[in-house]
C-alpha cells in the first residue's frame, strides 16, 4: 500500500515543485503575483482539459476534469468572485464530478478502455475547435470594450441582495427546475422490475 | 494580464474549444458529457468575467453564473440517467453503437 502511494507522492512532490519554480520565475521576470498565478492556473486549467479530452482511460479523465475545475475556481478568485469559486468548488468538485465518476463505474465494460479511443471524425473535429479558438481569439482582441473597463470587486452582501431581489423569479424556478431534474433522473436510471437488469 | 478583460475571454475561448473537440470527436458517452461540462465551464468563465470588468452591468454576472451552476447540475443528473438508462439495454457505453434508429 505504501509502496504504491510512493509513485503518486513523489508526482505530487514533483508538480508542486515545478509551479514553485514557476511561480517564482515568473515574480522574478518582472510579472506581479497575480499575473503569475493567473498564468499558471491558466496553464494547469488548459492542460487537465486537454488531458480530459484525449486520454485513454476515462477514469483519469475524470480525475482530470476535477484538476481543471479546481484550477478554474482558482481563476474566479483572482477575478474576484469568491462566491462563485465556492459554488464552484462545492456544486462541481464536490457534487458534479463525483455523479460522474460513479456513472463510469456503473457502466464501463472491461474492454471499453483498450478500444479506439476517438470516432472517426476526429481530425476535422480538431479542425473546427482550433477555427473556434481562433475566431473567438480574433473576435475578442478585435472588440473595443469601452473605456469603462475596470475591476470591480461585489461583495458577497451585494451579490446576495441581488439575488434575492432582483433574480428571485429565476431562483425560484431554478428551484424548480432542480426538482424536476431529480424526479428526472430517478425515473430515468430506476430499473423497471421484471425489465432488463 | 489578469487584469485585463481579454485575458480570460481568450481562456474561455480555449477551454470552450477543448470541449467542443471533446464532444465531436470522443467515442465514450460520458466523455461527451464531460465535455459539455468543461464547455459549461468556459461559458461560466466568461460571464463572470463580463460581470466582474463591465461596471454597466453592476455585478449581475455572479448571479447569472450562480443560476448557471444549477442548471449545469440538473443537466448533468438527467444526463447520466439517460446514459445509464442505454447502457442497461445496450450494455455498451460507445455511441457509434447507438444504432438502432438508423434503419
Amino acid at each position: 500500500m505504501i509502496r504504491k502511494l510512493i509513485p503518486i507522492l513523489l508526482a505530487l512532490a514533483v508538480m508542486g515543485v515545478v509551479t514553485g519554480v514557476a511561480a517564482i520565475m515568473l515574480v522574478f521576470l518582472g510579472q506581479d503575483w497575480q499575473d503569475a498565478l493567473f498564468w499558471i492556473l491558466a496553464a494547469v486549467m488548459i492542460g487537465a482539459a486537454l488531458l480530459v479530452v484525449t486520454m485513454r482511460d476515462i477514469i483519469r479523465c475524470g480525475l482530470a476534469m476535477m484538476v481543471c475545475f479546481g484550477a478554474l475556481a482558482g481563476i474566479y478568485v483572482l477575478i474576484g468572485a469568491p462566491l462563485i469559486a465556492a459554488a464552484q468548488v462545492i456544486v462541481y468538485i464536490g457534487a458534479i464530478s463525483v455523479l460522474i465518476l460513479f456513472a463510469i463505474m456503473l457502466t464501463q465494460t472491461k474492454d471499453a478502455p483498450s478500444r479506439l479511443v476517438f470516432q472517426t471524425q476526429a481530425v476535422p473535429a480538431a479542425f473546427a475547435s482550433i477555427i473556434i479558438a481562433v475566431v473567438i481569439a480574433l473576435a475578442v482582441g478585435a472588440t473595443d470594450w469601452g473605456a469603462e473597463v475596470k475591476r470591480i470587486r461585489l461583495a458577497t452582501e451585494a451579490l446576495s441582495r441581488l439575488l434575492f431581489n432582483d433574480f428571485v423569479l429565476p431562483f425560484e424556478i431554478v428551484s424548480v427546475l432542480l426538482l424536476a431534474a431529480v424526479i428526472g433522473g430517478v425515473f430515468l436510471a430506476k430499473r423497471e422490475p421484471g425489465g432488463p437488469s | 494580464m489578469s487584469d485585463s478583460l481579454d485575458a480570460y475571454l481568450v481562456l474561455s475561448g480555449l477551454l470552450f474549444a477543448i470541449g467542443s473537440f471533446g464532444f465531436l470527436a470522443r467515442r465514450n458517452a460520458i466523455s461527451m458529457l464531460m465535455s459539455i461540462e468543461l464547455m459549461l465551464n468556459a461559458v461560466n468563465l466568461a460571464i463572470v468575467a463580463f460581470g466582474a470588468f463591465i461596471p454597466a452591468l453592476g455585478g449581475q454576472g455572479s448571479v447569472i453564473a450562480l443560476i448557471v451552476i444549477a442548471a449545469a447540475a440538473a443537466e448533468a443528473t438527467v444526463g447520466l440517467a439517460i446514459v445509464i438508462a442505454i447502457f442497461r439495454n445496450k450494455k455498451t457505453p460507445l455511441v457509434d453503437e447507438y444504432d438502432s434508429m438508423r434503419q
